[in-house]
């Protein structure tokens, strides 16, 4: 059974944007949708180790900041490559990380 | 063993060049070398006896081997000593002056001389021929020419070869008034049809020389010295000297006296050997191989090749097998290039022709079975290289004959996009290739912008975009499906941005989310389109736009420029480059205390701090204590200045104080593409101003002008005029005008150089100068507004605007 390791208020976050956290010694980039949604990526485009979390959001793409490189947020996919999500949960206006 | 002896008669450029071959190929060792010369000078290119009598050189800088280079190779030359009698029994030579040499080996190198033809009254009372006539041969010929031409006030030339041709344009330089006499209907036989012939009449006329076809000259009048011609038509023409350039005669009486075969000239085997006696040798002019005599230094050079690697035993094998002639030319200034036939010969042959005769410009190619057989190139030979090759070789010709007689550059056409081969790089940044494209097509996507999607063609610099579209089409056959969205300010919303502005003013669409709720087709938001938006509302709002910081790139949410490694960028506004010590030592101490890696000056005349960590990027604006240079952002960026007046001994304007007054007004002013500005204070314009979006420069007298569109980036373009104003102030409104007019007109990310090109500069300066649309003072008011909401961003270290702005990694605790 996984179990769920909290990142931390959603208002960290700013609507439309995305952050990089460091969880654990591993680095993520978590996004906050103008529509109210949460995801969480890899931190870095496989591209050239752009910082995803600077990168333009809509509600389901990220652009990588560096060479526009776009990923779908909900499966990872981008057009030459992809990218690893991790499912993360709101619970009370707080982000959780579902961990193995 | 003893060395042999080689004679060589001439010392003319086929002489010396033949004996350098010899030379070259270890021949000082085996050869005692004794060189005769009719003239009295060591050996120099004939072919630059035009540029002496042009006065374009000097006679002493025209010779190729000097009096001391003989000595240097052990050559023993006699000068002034014409060679006029072989004794082949004997193997002896004996010249004019009564030197007499053995040889072994004999080389006949004599040339030709100016052909001049049998007219009345060619000979004065002493039987010589008259003063004031001369051939156009040697450094004495041309000696003579000049010396005369200063004191002549009319020269005639006879004949409209190259020769006579240079000679006309040699004589206009010396003040008199020159006509040229030719026997045919056009100039230039040898090498041009009759429509190039006549495009080079009338250029040669513009120049001033006056030029009369089909006379046959019948006498030269005048009792001692010149004074006209007689033509056979019984019309006359009077002048004070006459050139005589009716073509070129082989010198071959010497091997004529000899008991050699001469024909038109001495006949010689494929070793350039004569046919009679196997140690007598013959090149150049005064040789004939095979039915041919050559006239240009091309043939010339194979020839003294063969004789040398025949005589010094190099290769015995060593045969001449004729020449194809081509040649380029400079006639008159004119750019010129011949090979082989000037008319077609044969029912099949094919004629490729272009004219265009106002600039003179003219091109054919005759083609038999695929192959150039001949061609004129006059006025633009830029081809020259590839058809001389192709004619030279007889290698077969591309089926596409445009290609033969243009080089089309970019923006490419289909002709070039046929030759292009498909491992040719079409997009540098990304590294694309014409065939990545071509599979990206045959895989289905036919639009510019889905293969650009898809290979990333385009998306770099954005300079081959015009070509990638191209490619695209090309692959398609030329059935490219237009995506109607190309015309969009947006992706996601169908509307070009004049209709899109309408409605978000309809609207009262203040932010980007506004805009997407109220336009975009299912209300969605989309990443791609939202700076875009945020910089057209800006525009549209000024003061009353709603920031939504989500919608802006990274650059714009932390005001510094992201870097490869996600670190940033800071430059602090420097206007005119101008700066002080203070500032200076500020600056030092913020890159020694934040441990900055990198610190350069950029283009723009101004201090980067580089790699600066988003964490840091408030404390070191605090310490900067400098406004923000606004270098990350898509708006105004800096102006540019030189010294102008304060210091520097050419300035006419104040270069640096407009800067400054630019800078303070401008600043953070958004725009669809970056402005990037410059003033210079004189027209040397060491701030290449004339480079820039907007660029002023001072021409005296408080005056300033104004280019607008200059490019020196992925793209280079000198701006274009747009008007010249009295005073600074002049300046500031006229900058600040076009300034909104392109903010309000162009497409997201089209610099102003595309603008302007896309606008024409005739509608800017209508609009802008003259206001022709009645739209000049709400411009203005319109920027007065946009300046006047404008704050320094770098405020935001102590204000900041969202959540964790500055913080790059965020901690989660345990």
């Amino acid at each position: 059974m996984g179990h769920l390791r909290r990142i931390g208020p959603i208002s960290q976050i700013p609507q439309g944007e995305g952050r990089t956290f460091n969880v654990d010694g591993m680095k993520l980039a978590v996004f906050h949708t103008r529509a109210g949604e949460i995801f969480a990526t890899q931190a870095e485009c496989p591209h050239r180790g752009g910082p995803l979390a600077d990168g333009l959001v809509d509600a389901h793409t990220v652009v990588c900041p560096l060479h526009d490189r776009i990923y779908d947020l909900r499966t990872g996919q981008g057009a030459d490559c992809a990218i690893t999500t991790y499912p993360v949960e709101i619970l009370n206006g707080e982000i959780h990380l579902l961990k193995e | 063993m003893a060395k042999r002896r080689l004679v060589v008669v001439g010392n003319g450029m086929a002489g010396a060049r033949a004996v350098e071959e010899v030379l070259a190929r270890g021949g000082a060792d085996m050869f005692d070398i004794t060189m005769f010369g009719a003239e009295n000078y060591g050996n120099y290119n004939r072919i630059l006896l035009s540029n002496i009598l042009s006065g374009v050189q000097d006679s002493s800088e025209i010779f190729i081997n000097p009096v001391s280079w003989y000595e240097e190779n052990g050559i023993t030359l006699h000068l002034g000593a014409a060679v006029t009698e072989i004794d082949r029994a004997s193997r002896k030579v004996r010249a004019e002056n009564g030197v007499t040499a053995s040889y072994d080996v004999l080389l006949i190198a004599t040339g030709s001389r100016a052909f001049i033809p049998p007219l009345d009254g060619l000979n004065g009372p002493d039987g010589r021929i008259k003063a004031g006539v001369y051939g156009f041969r040697t450094i004495d010929d041309c000696d003579g020419i000049v010396a005369t031409a200063k004191a002549s006030r009319r020269a005639a030339v006879i004949g409209g070869g190259l020769l006579g041709l240079e000679a006309a344009r040699g004589l206009l330089n010396h003040g008199c008034e020159v006509h040229l006499v030719h026997i045919g209907k056009h100039l230039m036989e040898a090498q041009l049809d009759y429509p190039a012939g006549a495009m080079l009449r009338a250029t040669m006329q513009k120049m001033g020389v006056r030029i009369h076809l089909e006379k046959r000259t019948a006498g030269i009048l005048g009792d001692d010295s010149v004074t006209g011609l007689a033509f056979h038509d019984g019309s006359t023409l009077g002048c004070d000297m006459v050139v005589v350039a009716a073509g070129i005669r082989p010198n071959a009486e010497i091997g004529r006296s000899a008991g050699l075969t001469v024909e038109r000239a001495i006949v010689v085997d494929n070793h350039m050997r004569s046919v009679d006696d196997m140690n007598i040798y013959v090149v150049g002019e005064c040789a004939q191989h095979r039915g041919k005599v050559y006239g240009l230094v091309a043939p010339l050079w194979d020839q003294a090749k063969v004789f040398a690697d025949h005589v010094t035993g190099t290769n015995r094998d060593a045969a001449y097998h004729g020449s194809k002639l081509a040649t380029k030319l400079k006639v008159m200034g004119v750019e010129l290039a011949s090979m082989g036939l000037t008319e077609p010969e044969h029912e099949f042959d094919e004629v490729v022709q272009f004219s265009e005769a106002h600039r003179g410009t003219y091109k054919k190619l005759i083609v038999r079975e695929g192959r150039l057989v001949g061609g004129i190139l006059m006025g633009d030979i830029s081809k020259a290289a590839y058809l001389m090759q192709a004619f030279d070789r007889d290698s077969p010709l591309p089926d596409e004959r445009l290609s033969l007689l243009f080089d089309l550059g970019t923006p490419a056409q289909k002709v070039t996009l046929d030759e292009m081969p498909g491992e040719a790089q079409v997009c540098n940044c990304n590294g694309v290739t014409k065939a990545a494209i071509g599979a990206c097509v045959a895989g289905g996507r036919r639009t510019a912008k889905a293969v650009m999607a898809a290979t990333r063609a385009g998306m770099g610099c954005g300079s081959c975009k015009s070509l990638v579209g191209e490619i695209v089409t090309w692959f398609c056959g030329g059935a490219a499906e237009e995506d109607p969205s190309v015309h969009y300010y947006v992706p996601s919303i169908p509307l070009a941005k004049p209709d899109l502005v309408r409605a978000i003013r309809e609207h009262g669409l203040k932010s980007v989310s506004a805009v997407f709720a109220a336009l975009a087709p299912d209300g969605r938001d989309d990443a791609a389109s939202k700076p875009a938006l945020a910089s057209l509302l800006i525009t549209l709002w000024d003061g009353q736009y709603q920031d939504e910081r989500d919608a802006r790139f990274i650059n714009d949410r932390v005001h510094a420029n992201i870097q490869k490694d996600g670190t940033f960028s800071v430059v602090p506004e420097m206007p005119g480059g101008v700066t002080t010590p203070a500032e200076l030592m500020r600056i030092a101490e913020v890159a020694v205390k934040y441990d900055v890696p990198l610190v350069k000056l950029t283009g723009g005349q101004r201090i980067d701090l580089v790699g600066v960590t988003k964490d840091d990027l408030p404390r070191v604006w605090a310490d900067l204590a400098m406004p923000a240079g606004w270098a990350w952002a898509k708006s105004y960026r800096t102006c540019k200045s030189c010294i102008g007046t304060d210091y520097c001994r050419f300035g006419l304007g104040d270069s640096m104080g407009l800067a400054k007054k630019i800078e303070g007004r401008f600043r953070g002013i958004d725009s669809p593409g970056k402005l990037k500005l410059a003033t210079a204070g004189c027209p040397r314009n060491c701030s290449e101003a004339m480079v820039k979006d907007v660029g002023a420069v001072a021409v005296g007298d408080d005056r300033w002008e104004i280019y607008i569109g200059g490019a020196a980036g992925s793209q280079i373009r000198k701006g274009d005029v747009l008007c010249t104003v009295t005073g600074e102030n002049a300046v500031l409104q006229m900058t600040g005008r076009f300034m909104q007019w392109y903010r309000e007109n162009a497409k997201w990310k089209e610099r102003t150089h595309t603008f302007v090109e896309r606008m024409g500069i005739e509608r800017v300066r209508a609009v802008i100068v003259e206001d022709s649309d009645g739209i000049a003072d709400a411009l203005d008011a319109a920027m007065e507004a946009s300046v006047a909401s404008v704050s320094d961003p770098w405020l935001e270290r102590t204000a900041r605007k969202t959540e964790n702005q500055f913080a790059s990694v965020i901690p989660v605790e345990a």
